[in-house]
């Protein structure tokens, strides 16, 4: 269930950066710090990974994360383990009660596959992924792995089905993550427009850090 | 009478992976991968990787959310992150492939199953997933990063209402089996190892049969690409690589 935590108030926040409907973001968050992510306007997928700031080459776990909580879903609680093994971060805050862990990014090359190869030349995250990356010169297409959809829907049925279902956000709806080490945080607020992963209408999400 | 039935197969060569052994081998364009559970209740670890260019590699995400499902069987396709066709499922006795649980590093397998040493063990030594699945990697110049989510062959995890994991014992069978036909030169990186849910208190990993064959028709793919859309554009963008 989506629990709300004692506020904290957004004037008190290091950082307030408002992501734009479809753009990358790249930021660090220190060891004891809290990130917000705000889906701003509602059912808004916002594609993260995540990765030790000290060796970029540990990053976040899908696999290992899922099988210590043996659940699917991630939620408050949840704690986000590397490839290492070790807690980068834990969701402290939750007011959505679900994020994806399997859905992935999309991509000019999943988009051909899965709608048509006429869709392969609209924006994508991982292409977002790929730019953060190659500009911040730390990581490459290498680093990375399979991302968590803050916001999104993808219900696994118990006959082994997935689906992309709207998503249970709304606006205003947020997470919070308290870092276990540094961590480069990087973000693709997702411009898919061949689903409803995003309402069908990509919108900002906010992000805030506060010590 | 199935379509693998029907496909002139030319058997190439087959070898036996004792339970804990880790191999890799570049499946070729146009062969065939049957890996079979010898003795019942095998889990063989699999990571592919475009034997070429190996940037590119299985995505389990891309797999499942382009097939609409959790669950991997025949007809269904492994694509790599680039929309190609790494290994399609050509066959599969089992009806179930696990794409959650992932490998166990060696301080998770030290805590299920106690200290295993190769000191007094010898070549029974507790082996993890991660370690082996890095080794062989490492055989090809490929590391830590290039260690995604992996597939759990045989194995079967299903998801409740509340998304909470149930590991389902008995899934395999001896002489259960499962195809994996390479559209394109695929890198295989595999390790026969108990699949890190399964509840089983005892360190007991257990040996597959691998054989190869060179496929001489591809009619053996056609219940791959024609069962859905998506994959039929996944074979494509396979194709275009070899233009």
């Amino acid at each position: 269930m989506p629990r709300t935590p004692p506020e904290r108030s957004a004037e008190t926040a290091l950082l307030r950066h408002v992501i734009p409907a479809g753009e990358p973001y790249m930021l660090e968050v220190a060891a004891g710090q809290t990130l917000r992510v705000v889906d701003l306007e509602g059912n808004q997928a916002v594609d993260t990974l995540f990765y030790s700031a000290s060796n970029p080459r540990e990053r976040y776990d899908p696999q290992r994360t899922l099988r210590r909580q043996n659940r699917v879903y991630l939620t408050i609680g949840s704690v986000l383990y590397s490839n290492l093994g070790n807690p980068l971060l834990t969701i402290v805050a939750d007011t959505c009660g679900r994020h994806d862990t399997l859905g992935g990014a999309c991509a000019q090359e999943s988009n051909a596959v899965r709608y048509s190869p006429g869709k392969r030349y609209m924006h994508s995250c991982r292409d977002n992924f790929l730019c953060a990356c190659l500009h911040d010169g730390r990581l490459g297409k290498r680093d990375i792995g399979a991302n968590i959809n803050f916001f999104m829907n993808v219900p696994v049925t118990p006959e082994g089905g997935l689906t992309f279902e709207d998503g249970l956000s709304a606006p205003g709806k947020y997470v919070e993550l308290r870092a276990e080490t540094d961590v480069i945080v990087l973000i693709s607020n997702c411009p898919q427009l061949n689903n409803p992963c995003n309402g069908w209408n990509p919108t900002p999400a906010e992000l805030l850090v506060w010590n | 009478m199935t379509t693998e039935d029907l496909a002139l197969e030319a058997a190439l060569y087959e070898e036996t992976l004792p339970g804990g052994g880790h191999t890799s081998f570049i499946l070729k364009r146009g062969q065939l991968l049957r890996i079979t559970d010898v003795e019942g209740g095998a889990n063989v670890s699999v990571m592919l990787l475009n034997a070429q260019q190996p940037s590119e590699r299985l995505n389990l995400p891309d797999t499942l959310k382009g097939q609409h499902t959790f669950r991997l069987t025949t007809g269904h396709c492994l694509y790599s992150d680039m929309g190609r066709v790494l290994a399609a499922i050509v066959s599969d006795s089992c009806g179930w492939h696990d794409s959650v649980g992932g490998v166990l590093n060696s301080d998770e397998v030290r805590a299920k199953y106690g200290t295993g040493r190769y000191q007094e063990l010898r070549n029974a030594y507790h082996r993890n997933g991660v370690d082996n699945l890095l080794v062989e990697m490492g055989k090809w110049n490929l590391g830590l990063q290039d260690l995604l989510m992996v597939l759990n062959l045989f194995s079967k995890v299903t998801v409740d209402a509340e998304g909470v994991f149930h590991f389902v014992p008995g899934n395999s069978n001896a002489d259960d089996h499962v195809s994996l036909y390479a559209p394109m030169d695929t890198l295989v990186v595999l390790t026969a190892l108990q699949h890190p849910m399964d509840p089983h208190p005892q360190y007991a990993p257990r040996p597959v049969k691998l054989a190869w064959s060179g496929v001489r028709s591809d009619g053996i793919s056609t219940a791959c690409r024609t069962s859905r859309p998506e994959n039929a554009r996944a074979f494509h963008n396979t194709e275009r690589f070899y233009l």
